[in-house]
């Protein structure tokens, strides 16, 4: 149970390391929101040890990280985390390919929150680049899930 | 696929009803980020947390810092030997320059003594290394790695060696968020160095860009123009070069179609100086000589007239385009240098106009508010 937490705790804070970690200016915008893929994945999957909280603490760290108003992602993480538990049940009954469209619509949503939030603050960038990172989200799923099993496989 | 690891179905009594817990959570990220926008005292908590996120920033930036350091230690003997001759050719250039300046900012200091101002000199810099994070692709914000405990404020200028930089945005007890002058969110008070026009400089959300759009179609403004830092709002330091004019349309009506390419080196810049110094003073004390309180009270009309009409210009402009003649008579004009001569920081011009400014000057601000920066 203690290597099963270790690895939430871990997982938390390599998908945010890789939200702030560097990337070539082309290649920045369509960063892959992955600590929010894997808090999906970890919702999905252990729903009663990775919940709302979980979900809601990855979002305020991620806030912290990145300089936004605080609360931002922090929402954003937990409608996510709120929508995935209250679909975990059909969704883990899914082909992976159907899944990957299911996640590609929370990104979607969450994404159009992050987009609200920064209107009513002012940080209003209307560009479509924002939006890239919804497909490549989705794009990855699979290969987040093949991750995740192998390493929850491992701790168990 | 997605397995199963544990029981997920709810029992009652275990844990609280999720609904409930959501909407707690929720509320609580709303109340977040109203307080977040509306007080100050949620900079406490950011600070706090941001002390835990530190130690993540700090393990991102390591191994650029480490491959930094060992391409350093690890560097031929040939590329350090071409490096410090270029170095010693650059200081021994420097240092010529340097010569004549020295005279200069005594000239300038008696000067500026005589009207009682000594703002604009930065008083102390501190150097801060820019942490090799990403913060949002769609805002030009830095990490810097000092931070409140190295007496880092909110609202300081922050400068590269070309040129103007960003200010500091947040602060937390050791990163301070810089924004940068090409956020589209900032804007910066400039003035022209060739013909003294002022205006304001908004960033674009382009690195390479900062737009002018309060420039009128008769203005005096052309391509190559250096712009340097006014001083008002009193953020920044002035005299400092801020961008290059590179582009002047003037197709419009009333506005010019103006952009500008920014001094600073804002996509490669890896340290950055953190500018202490004295506001220019923009009290009632001061006792500006009365032709240029009469003209600079209409700062907006100045710009929009013709080169030949306006009234502050003239005198700093003309002596100062083509002769090299630092020597200002001591005049109830403002004191005048050419701004040819030092180009890196022509400072008397520029201060004894902006010191000569009325309070109104501050209403341009260059925080980095909507307001500021909503164009």
């Amino acid at each position: 149970m203690f290597a099963r937490r270790l690895l939430y705790w871990a997982s938390m804070a390599a998908g945010l390391v890789l939200a702030i970690v560097p990337l070539p200016a082309w290649l920045d915008p369509v960063r892959p929101d992955l600590a929010l893929l894997a808090m999906i994945y970890f919702v999905l999957t252990s729903p009663r040890i990775a919940g709302l909280g979980y979900a809601w603490l990855s979002g305020l760290f991620l806030d912290v990280l990145r300089g936004m108003v605080l609360g931002q992602h922090a929402l954003g993480f937990l409608v996510v985390g709120y929508v995935t538990h209250k679909l975990q049940l059909r969704m883990r009954m899914f082909p992976i390919v159907q899944q990957a469209v299911i996640v590609m619509m929370l990104l979607g949503l969450y994404h159009f929150l992050m987009f609200w939030i920064d209107g009513l603050t002012g940080h209003g960038f209307t560009g479509w680049v924002r939006w890239l990172p919804v497909v490549s989200g989705a794009l990855l799923w699979p290969l987040v899930v093949a991750l995740g099993d192998s390493l929850t496989r491992r701790s168990s | 696929m997605v397995e199963l690891t544990h029981d997920s179905r709810p029992i009652i009594g275990r844990g609280p009803p999720l609904t409930a817990y959501f909407l707690t959570l929720a509320a609580i990220s709303v109340g977040l980020m109203v307080a977040d926008q509306r007080y100050r005292q949620i900079d406490r908590i950011r600070e706090t947390l941001s002390m835990a996120v530190y130690p993540v920033q700090r393990a991102v930036d390591f191994p650029f810092r480490a491959t930094d350091w060992v391409t350093g230690s690890f560097a031929d003997r040939s590329r350090l030997r071409q490096e410090n001759l270029e170095l010693t050719a650059r200081l021994r250039l420097a240092n010529l320059q340097l010569q004549r300046f020295a005279v200069l900012e005594e000239e300038n200091r008696r000067l500026r003594d005589m009207r009682e101002n000594t703002s604009g000199i930065a008083e102390k810099v501190l150097v801060a290394s820019i942490l090799n994070v990403d913060l949002d692709p769609f805002r030009h914000r830095v990490l810097l790695d000092k931070g409140a405990g190295d007496g880092v404020f909110k609202g300081q200028a922050v400068l590269d060696g070309e040129g103007i930089f960003g200010q500091v945005a947040k602060v937390n007890t050791s990163t301070a968020e810089v924004i940068l002058i090409s956020d589209a969110e900032h804007a910066i008070p400039v003035q022209s160095n060739r013909s003294g026009v002022r205006t304001i400089a908004v960033g674009t959300g382009d690195q390479n860009k900062l737009s002018l759009p309060f420039v009128t179609v008769e203005s005096d403004l052309q391509e190559g123009d250096l712009l340097l830092s006014t001083g008002m709002g009193g953020v920044f330091p002035p005299g400092y070069p801020v961008a290059k004019v590179s582009k002047v349309k003037r197709a419009g009506s009333t506005f010019a179609l103006v952009e500008a390419k920014p001094a600073a080196q804002l996509d490669r810049a890896r340290e950055v100086l953190l500018v202490w110094f004295k506001a220019p003073v923009f009290d009632a004390e001061m006792q500006p000589p009365p032709a240029t309180a009469g003209a600079d009270g209409t700062e907006a009309a100045t710009a929009d007239q013709p080169a030949t009409a306006r009234p502050t210009a003239p005198p700093a402009a003309t002596p100062g385009d083509g002769t090299a003649s630092p020597v200002a008579a001591p005049t109830p004009a403002p004191p005048v240098t050419a701004p040819a001569t030092a180009p890196t920081r022509p400072p008397a011009s520029v201060n004894g106009f902006s010191s000569g400014e009325p309070p109104a000057a501050n209403a341009e601000t260059t925080a980095p508010s909507p307001q500021a920066g909503g164009e």
